[in-house]
């Protein structure tokens, strides 16, 4: 089981900071599983211009090819401007468009203020879809107050981000059965 | 039709095109050699003509998992190996060659076979080539454009004058050798999009339109925004050869055919293109609608013969060795599309005189 957790943003601290928790948390409960962290910051990743994943090279090629190999990602995003950062929708850009197929996206969103909790449903959801994820309905909005000198301090967001890890994992269990089970039926 | 040496009368034609995958074979994960690859290429066109298939092509891709990237030398011998069978390229990526020295590759090659010669011209889906031959991707559009416009003025002009943005001028420049009957039959290889297709129609070239999957129909819009855009600008599409490529094989049950095949197409596409083929969209091509020719000879001919009726094309090219398919296997099909599927298509397609 090959788990991603992609850290969208090139600035601040707080997506890195619950990407952590939702690491140690994996770590814990799945060290079978082989996670890795990206943090889009500690990568030169160029803008998409359509072409093949495969015909990159460097950062772009690294990157894009180990969220290909993925099972499972669990992407951390700040709100900018309403929307998600432009360093994460570059990676969406750079993939082909059934990118997530028979994988699991789950997220969670960090931001200053509840404002923009509708950016989820509206803005990244339907990119997920529109590339075959299969997405974990519920993700976690967590806001500026619940982070203390680059910490998580809210024991709420916390659970959520337990419950979160938790439900990403069970739900890739079910969907990789009904692939099996669906493409045992095809008996080829 | 004539121009393009097609004579709609014989019935449909069938070929067989090859990108030049080199690939292991997945049930074994044994790769042959670059050099045996290579030679059971030209003796496959060999097999194919044997068989009294109609066309056979090879074409470039330059990266890893191929081996016919010098695609026209591979073509110069099959013309040298085969007598009858029509040859061409599937794809010559003009983009990233120059025009006047793929034409006199071409025309010398329709010389060594007597006029057999082709040349279907493509963007390239993969862009490592660009890189490799010295030119910026950002022009992949006008690259191809201006290029492929060029060898078709370079087909129809002996003498000829030019000036683009991305060759040096032609004055009075004289390509030489000009092919057996002076002129090359020139294709636009279109991929799945109308918008792609209408390109063709604008230039009023023939077009060889390659399919994946998914149903038939649905590349019989694309057929149709074709002859449309060809129509509005003043060309006949009458007179304008259709071509259709697509995944083939044949066994004796559709379920074999399928379990046979899927290996080889999802490893291929995972290594060239990045992803697998979906097995639930393999699975459809059990349904006569799918555009996917893998079955009984009995379902592919039924399948071949909808799509005729759909898009009233005049060649079919099978792609039967993606992906690392052993020689024998191939060997296997061409004998049954000698003895049971050609008969078939031409008893349903051959126009009796007066009809």
């Amino acid at each position: 089981m090959n788990i991603i957790g992609l850290s969208g943003s090139i600035v601040g601290s707080k997506t890195r900071t619950a990407m952590d928790v939702v690491a140690k948390e994996i770590n814990e409960k799945y060290p079978e599983a082989n996670f890795q962290l990206i943090d889009l910051k500690d990568y030169d990743l160029q803008f998409s211009d359509g072409r093949n994943y495969l015909d990159y090279s460097g950062d772009t090629a690294s990157v894009t090819r180990k969220i290909m190999e993925a099972d499972i990602i669990i992407i951390g995003t700040p709100v900018f401007q309403a929307s998600i950062p432009a360093s994460l929708k570059n990676i969406f850009d750079l993939l082909p468009e059934s990118a997530f197929r028979d994988k699991v996206v789950s997220f969670f969103i960090t931001a200053g203020s509840s404002r923009h909790y509708l950016v989820a449903d509206y803005q990244l959801k339907p990119t997920l879809a529109y590339m075959k994820a299969q997405i974990v309905q519920t993700y976690v909005y967590i806001e500026e107050k619940s982070f203390q000198q680059k910490q998580l301090i809210d024991d709420d967001v916390s659970f959520r981000l337990e419950r979160l890890v938790e439900d990403t994992v069970a739900t890739f269990g079910a969907a990789e059965w009904v692939r099996k089970k669906k493409e045992d039926s095809y008996g080829f | 039709m004539e121009k393009y040496r097609i004579d709609q009368k014989k019935g449909i034609e069938f070929g067989l095109y090859t990108l030049g995958d080199h690939i292991a074979n997945p049930f074994t994960g044994k790769r042959i050699s670059a050099q045996q690859r290579v030679q059971e290429i030209i003796e496959l066109a060999k097999l194919a003509e044997q068989a009294g298939l109609d066309f056979f092509s090879v074409g470039e891709s330059h990266q890893d998992y191929f081996t016919t990237q010098a695609h026209s030398v591979v073509l110069a011998a099959i013309a040298q190996a085969t007598e009858k069978i029509k040859i061409g390229s599937s794809s010559t990526i003009i983009s990233t060659s120059d025009p006047v020295r793929v034409f006199e590759d071409f025309a010398t090659i329709d010389l060594i076979s007597g006029g057999r010669a082709e040349i279907i011209a493509g963007r390239a889906s993969r862009i490592g080539l660009f890189d490799l031959l010295g030119y910026d991707v950002q022009d992949y559009e006008a690259l191809f454009e201006e290029k492929f416009d060029l060898l078709l003025q370079i087909n129809e002009n002996e003498n000829l004058s030019w000036e683009g943005q991305y060759r040096a001028p032609l004055k009075n420049a004289k390509v030489l050798p000009r092919p057996k009957d002076n002129t090359l039959p020139i294709w636009r290889a279109v991929g799945g999009t109308p918008a792609s297709a209408m390109k063709a129609g604008y230039a009023g070239v023939p077009m060889m339109l390659a399919t994946l999957g998914g149903p038939a129909s649905a590349f019989k819009n694309v057929i149709d925004a074709y002859r449309e855009t060809a129509k509005r600008s003043g060309h006949n599409p009458a007179e304008l050869p259709v071509g259709v490529t697509g995944f083939f094989h044949v066994a004796e049950t559709s379920q074999d055919a399928l379990k046979q095949m899927y290996p080889y197409i999802n490893e291929g596409m995972k290594l060239t293109n990045g992803q697998g083929f979906p097995k639930q969209a393999f699975a459809q091509a059990k349904d006569k609608r799918s555009v996917i020719n893998v079955g009984s000879p009995q379902e592919v001919i039924e399948k071949i013969l909808y799509q005729y009726e759909l898009f009233g094309h005049q060649r079919y090219l099978a792609q039967m060795d993606f992906g690392g398919v052993p020689f024998e296997q191939l060997a296997k099909n061409i004998e049954i599309i000698g003895e049971e599927i050609l008969p078939a298509l031409r008893k349903y397609t051959v126009k009796v005189q007066g009809e």
